[in-house]
Order: structure tokens, then C-alpha cells, then sequence
């Protein structure tokens, strides 16, 4: 009875996303014309292949240091530290690139300083400035994974670990690498294929034959050429890349394989260059924001017409799509780890076979023959961002259901809990940190998404993120940082609220 | 009366076969070397284990069939018996509710259990806040609650010392005795099979004997 009811659940979720993604790749089809792939097509997808790859790899290396670190020092203000290097991560990529552009950039403060001490100047420009923007919004993620892994080792293991006068070495050995060696490869992954499908970073950073990605090429040819079948050659050359890196992703996958522990506090001693790592990654994350904000609080209140209508479209889309995305991952996730079949994981990771542009470009073309496909930009934008998050949440979610379902199914059984029991006295309350997390990162990539609507180009409706293209596009500086800066304020105040619901629950 | 009934459990390598009855009420001590089987002779009469061939049966009713929460079956397992992020009182309400929300009544109910055990005034407190011993009388406290006529016990105990697992031991005694269940608990101490049990069940080499009286 009790599988039955969550079956249900999970099923629905499964045939939503699978509608929903082959549903549009399907329309790309009938309009794709390989004979017309040119060499700008594979340059872009060496580009594309290339730049994911080295933002990948300096992410997983930095967040190492980074997260150990951040792990064993106890400190003032740490709580706060680990929100604000969460932030780049949920900080919109637009404003991102922005404040990267005010630091790194032409007349920014480090280039500034190279020319005070005569030094040559650095370009942010081409595939250098691509992945240190992808490296300043990824990292946040691998880290925060890290904590994660470090925190979802029992206590007693660590304790256990200090009891048999462990050095360095054997805790590095016995705990640590177990711990690293199940989620580095899979955050590399998952790093590879976010920045396969990154769209702004290549848009503003990127651009020219020798840094163009597929996904920006798939923007130029729809908004500038109207060249359908070109964007849906680029479309299916994106889904194709993406499943072969889904497939690596799942061939290197190994979940941890931790008991349940009692919820203790451990204390571990630190090492003197946790504070050095510690403070310069501080720098590296504040000094953005502090710019964007610089430049863009002058106006803060002098807001361009249509500010709130844009700011309320968007927190809509964030939130409707976050709690899709969490509800979906949290049906799937429990059930696969309650013993459901592969397919409840191939549903949940569907999505990340393709990109948003990909999708956007199908349902373009489905919704084209019987309406202007504009009307349907923020449904499409909802559902495409929750579809999108669905796979990160799940895969957020997954290790913690399997521990759960390891260390608690007999109790719950003994105990003739029924599923939504199981679920509201078991399973929310011990995931309740990861749900939260789960919800503000979902609504926070939501609510910069820049993708979907543009790409339809929903001239009377816009989101934030659409505003402040337009105003940058006129010109209008001051008031483009004023929106930036306000985006980023939603989109932290969405993450905040949702990551603190979860983690006050957490407490044992 | 319990009855295992030409009963065989095989996992890999291992097998458990297991021929005899159980009268009802009788408190019985599963002894042997470790590995011999005593955990999975109880986890099958629970239905964690299904039996390759054979049957368990409770007086009349044929359980082999039924799902384990469908058994007249509670069990404390050797850990992982309450759930860290709730209070001792929400635990211990779960042997009533099958998780939903506790009546006033339900929860008066919860609260009398806890005193029962020696655990009054300590409802409010997380797992991670009381001792092992704590612990273990919570989980009791529940199996009081939940009120079946099996209690299986796989040393739920094995962790605290001799005097405190006395004290659990007598509780065991209490709880049967009011609920008039018929229980099965895994032990290496002899003096505590002796002092607790009317029964011993010796697992060793496959085989699970039919109970003596002690």
C-alpha cells in the first residue's frame, strides 16, 4: 500500500519531465539539415568542449582546500562566510559577468592596479575570462557539495578517528579521500555540463569565431539570422553533447557510503593555512558583489518604468519552479531509494541531457504553427527552469534519502508508517536542510534565468534579467546596475529564506 | 504459540534451518557464536528475511506471507532504534500513531510510557542529548506502546555495561508482562539468559534448537 502511493507520485513526475523534454527535442527534427553543419559549427563546439572542461577541473581543485578548511575552522561569522561563497553560485550569471567585468575588465580595479605598477594589462575577454567566470560561479557549488560530504560523515567516525590518535594522514586515508573520492567525480561532471549550457558567461565574455559555444550560437541563429534549421542542427549538437557527458557523468557516479550517525557537533583542529584559503576566497567572491553594488546603488531607488511588473513576473517564475523542481526531486529521489527502478533516475537526470536553448528552440518551433510563441514565454520559462534544477536537487537529495532509507526503513516499517508518514515525520525532517537548500538554489537560478525568455524575446513581458539587458543594450549604465543590483538581491533574499527554512529544522 | 515450521533461511554461504514452538509468554534467550545466525533467525520471524523454504506461523495465522509491518511484531534492532531529530516523546508517540499526529490523549499515553521506564520529565530531549541506557528505555517505552504479542530483541542492549543492562533486562520483564508478549532476545551473557529467560534457543552450526528451559 505504502509503495503504491509513492509510486504514484514519483510516476507522475517522471512522465511531466519526459513530455516536457522529448516532447520539445522531438519538434527539432523535422527541421534539423545536417548537410548544412559548417566549420563555425565545429569551432564552436571545440570551444564549447574545451572551456567546460578547464572550469571544471580548476573548480574541483580549488574547492578542495577550500572546503576542508571551511570545515574545520570554527570562527565568528563562519555561518555568514559559507552563505556569501554559496552566492556566486545563485548569483544570476548576468550580474556575475558584470561584476567580474568591474574587477577583471577594462578599467577595473586589478587592471588599474597592473597599470599603476606598469604591469601588463589582462583581458577578461575569450576563453580566459570564460572560465574564470565559470570558475567564479561553480566553485561556490563544488564546495558547497564538499561540505556536504564532510558534514554527512557521522560524528562518531571522526570522533572514533580522533580516539585512535590519527595523524593527517591516516584521517586523510580512513575518512577524507572515501568521503572526496565518491562526489569529486561526479561534481566535475556536473560542473562540465553547467558550463556546456552556460549562455550568458559566452554571450558577454565569449563571441567571435574563436570563442563562440554552441549555445550562443544557437541565440545568434534564431534572434539574428532566423535561421531555423541552423539553430536546430546547434540544438541537437548540444543535446548531443550533453548526453555524452550525462553518460560519463553516470559512469564515474559513486554514492558515499556512510552509516547513519547522531547528529553530534564534531570539533577538529585546523591547519594554519585554513585561514589564508579562507580569506582569499572571501576576497575572490566579495569583490564582485562589492563592485556591482558600488556602481549600481546610487540609483537604487531610481527605478526605470515597469521595474516592479518585471520584478514580480520574475519571483513568480523562481518560486512556481523551485517548489516544481524540489517536489519532483524529492518523488524521485525517494523512491529510488526505496528500491524503484532506473527509470526514476533517468527521469530525474533527463533534463540534463539538453540545454535551455535547446529546449527553448523546440518548443519555438511545436508552438510557432499555432501561436506566437512569445505568449507562452514565462509558463515555458517555469517549467524549463524547474526541469532544468530537477536533476542538481535530485542529485542533492539522493545520497540523503539512501542514508535515510538505510539507517531508518525497518524502524519505519516496524513502526507501519504509510508513506506520506514516512515522508512528513521521516523523510522531510531529516532531509529538511538539503529541501531548503534545494528550493534556494532552484529558485535563485530561476530567477536570473536569462535563457528561455530571451531567446523569445517577450517584448511586453519582461523579467529582470531581460530589463537590464535592455537598459545595458541602451545604454543606460547607471540604471542596468540598479536592476543588476536589485536582481541580486532576490535572488540572495529567495536562497536565504528557502536554504534558513531548511536548515532551522535541522537541529537535534 | 510461535511456531517455525521446517523453517530455512539461506543467504550466500550461510543457512539457518529452525524445526519448533514457542509458547506464547515465554521469554527466550537466543544464544550462540557470533555469526551463527541469532540476528537473522529474528529478522526473519520479523519478515526482513524472507525463508527459502518452510513457514512461521502465530498460533493459527500463517505469517510467512505478510509484509513486516503486517507481523503482531516489534523489534529493537542493536542501534538506529530512534530517530535522532525527534524528541524522545515523538518517538515514543510513533508506537501509537504509524505517524500521524498525536492526539492530547495519545500523547498523555506517550508521556506515561516515558515515566514508566524511568524517563519522566525527559520527553522534550533529542536522542543526541540522553545516554545509551536512555536510549534503550525509550525504545521500550514505544514497544510498551505499540503492544504486540511478538518482542524480538537484537541486542539492543550489547552496548551498555552489566548493572545498566540488568536494570534494561527487568524492564524487558515489565513491558512483557504487561503487554503479555512473547519474547525473543539475542545474548552472549549467559548470567543474563539465566536471570531473564524461561527459555534458551542455542544457534550454532546451522541450526537453531528447539528451546529449553533454563
Amino acid at each position: 500500500m505504502a509503495s503504491r502511493t509513492g509510486k504514484i507520485g514519483a510516476i507522475t513526475a517522471a512522465c511531466g519531465v519526459g513530455l516536457l523534454i522529448i516532447g520539445s527535442l522531438g519538434f527539432l527534427l523535422p527541421h534539423a539539415d545536417m548537410s548544412r553543419v559548417a566549420t563555425a559549427d565545429f569551432a564552436a563546439l571545440r570551444f564549447t568542449l574545451l572551456q567546460a572542461a578547464l572550469s571544471a577541473a580548476a573548480s574541483c581543485l580549488l574547492a578542495i582546500p577550500l572546503a576542508r578548511a571551511l570545515f574545520r575552522t570554527q570562527f565568528w561569522g563562519r555561518a555568514a562566510l559559507i552563505r556569501l561563497i554559496s552566492a556566486p553560485f545563485i548569483l544570476p550569471s548576468l550580474a556575475a559577468v558584470m561584476g567580474l567585468l568591474a574587477v577583471f575588465g577594462r578599467g577595473g580595479v586589478l587592471n588599474d592596479t597592473l597599470a599603476a605598477v606598469g604591469a601588463p594589462q589582462m583581458s577578461i575577454f575569450g576563453l580566459g575570462g570564460v572560465v574564470l567566470a565559470h570558475v567564479f560561479l561553480n566553485l561556490p557549488l563544488a564546495t558547497r557539495m564538499l561540505l556536504n560530504g564532510w558534514g554527512s560523515v557521522p560524528t562518531e567516525r571522526f570522533r572514533l578517528a580522533q580516539s585512535l590518535s590519527f595523524g593527517r594522514r591516516e584521517m586523510f586515508v580512513h575518512l577524507e579521500w572515501p568521503m572526496l573520492r565518491a562526489p569529486l567525480p561526479s561534481i566535475f561532471a556536473v560542473i562540465f555540463l553547467v558550463c556546456l549550457t552556460s549562455f550568458s558567461v559566452a554571450l558577454i565574455l565569449g563571441g567571435g569565431p574563436r570563442a563562440t559555444t554552441v549555445e550562443l550560437g544557437i541565440y545568434q541563429s534564431l534572434r539574428f539570422e532566423f535561421d531555423l534549421s541552423r539553430a536546430a542542427n546547434l540544438a541537437l549538437m548540444q543535446t548531443a553533447i550533453c548526453l555524452l557527458a550525462v553518460a560519463f557523468m553516470a559512469a564515474v557516479w559513486r554514492p558515499a557510503g556512510f552509516g547513519a550517525g547522531l547528529d553530534r557537533r564534531v570539533q577538529l583542529r585546523g591547519v594554519w593555512w585554513d585561514g589564508p584559503v579562507i580569506a582569499l576566497a572571501a576576497l575572490f567572491f566579495a569583490l564582485p558583489l562589492v563592485a556591482i553594488a558600488a556602481r549600481g546603488l546610487a540609483g537604487l531607488m531610481d527605478l526605470p518604468n515597469g521595474f516592479w511588473m518585471a520584478a514580480g513576473r520574475s519571483i513568480f517564475v523562481a518560486v512556481t519552479s523551485a517548489f516544481l523542481a524540489v517536489w519532483a526531486a524529492l518523488m524521485l529521489a525517494m523512491a529510488r531509494a526505496r528500491g524503484a527502478g532506473i527509470w526514476a533516475e533517468l527521469a530525474a537526470m533527463l533534463p540534463l541531457g539538453t540545454s535551455s536553448l535547446a529546449l527553448g528552440v523546440g518548443a519555438f518551433l511545436a508552438l510557432r504553427p499555432v501561436m506566437p510563441p512569445q505568449n507562452a514565454a514565462l509558463t515555458l520559462a517555469i517549467l524549463f527552469n524547474a526541469a532544468l534544477a530537477l536533476p542538481f536537487v535530485y542529485r542533492l537529495l539522493l545520497p540523503a534519502c539512501r542514508e535515510v532509507q538505510a539507517g531508518y526503513a525497518r524502524l519505519m516499517t516496524t513502526l507501519r508508517m504509510p508513506y506520506w508518514a514516512m515522508l512528513r515525520v521521516v523523510f522531510v525532517p531529516r532531509l529538511a536542510p538539503i529541501i531548503g537548500f534545494g528550493l534556494g538554489l532552484s529558485a535563485a537560478m530561476a530567477v536570473g534565468d536569462f535563457g528561455v525568455i530571451a531567446l523569445f524575446g517577450a517584448a511586453d513581458q519582461p523579467t529582470l534579467p531581460i530589463l537590464a539587458a535592455r537598459l545595458m543594450g541602451a545604454y543606460q549604465m547607471q540604471a542596468a546596475a540598479s536592476v543588476t543590483l536589485w536582481l541580486i538581491l532576490i535572488a540572495f533574499a529567495l536562497f536565504w529564506l528557502f536554504d534558513h527554512l531548511g536548515g532551522r529544522d535541522a537541529g537535534a | 504459540m510461535l511456531v517455525l515450521n521446517h523453517m530455512k533461511l539461506s543467504l550466500g554461504s550461510f543457512s539457518l534451518t529452525a524445526d519448533f514452538s514457542i509458547n506464547a509468554g515465554a521469554r527466550v534467550a537466543v544464544m550462540g557464536p557470533s555469526g551463527a545466525g541469532k540476528s537473522s533467525l529474528l529478522l526473519a520471524i520479523a519478515g526482513f528475511i524472507a525463508p527459502t523454504s518452510g513457514r512461521i506461523l502465530w498460533g493459527e495465522q500463517d505469517l510467512t506471507p505478510l509484509d513486516p509491518s503486517q507481523r503482531p511484531v516489534s523489534i529493537l534492532f542493536q542501534d538506529q532504534n530512534l530517530f535522532p531529530h525527534l524528541t524522545l516523546l515523538q518517538n515514543v508517540v510513533l508506537g501509537l500513531t504509524a505517524g500521524r499526529r498525536g492526539t492530547a490523549a495519545q500523547l498523555a499515553q506517550a508521556e506515561a510510557a516515558l515515566a514508566q521506564v524511568g524517563l519522566a520529565g525527559f520527553g522534550g530531549r533529542k536522542p543526541a542529548q540522553v545516554s545509551g541506557g536512555q536510549m534503550g528505555r525509550a525504545a521500550l517505552a514505544r514497544v510498551l506502546l505499540q503492544a504486540r504479542p511478538i518482542l524480538l530483541l537484537d541486542e539492543p542492549f550489547s552496548a551498555l555495561d552489566s548493572y545498566l543492562r540488568q536494570q534494561m533486562l527487568d524492564l524487558v520483564v515489565q513491558v512483557a508482562a504487561q503487554t503479555g508478549a512473547t519474547v525473543l532476545i539475542v545474548t552472549h551473557d549467559a548470567r543474563d539468559a539465566e536471570m531473564f529467560a524461561s527459555h534458551v534457543i542455542n544457534v550454532d552450526h546451522g541450526v537453531a534448537q528447539p528451546p529449553r528451559s533454563t
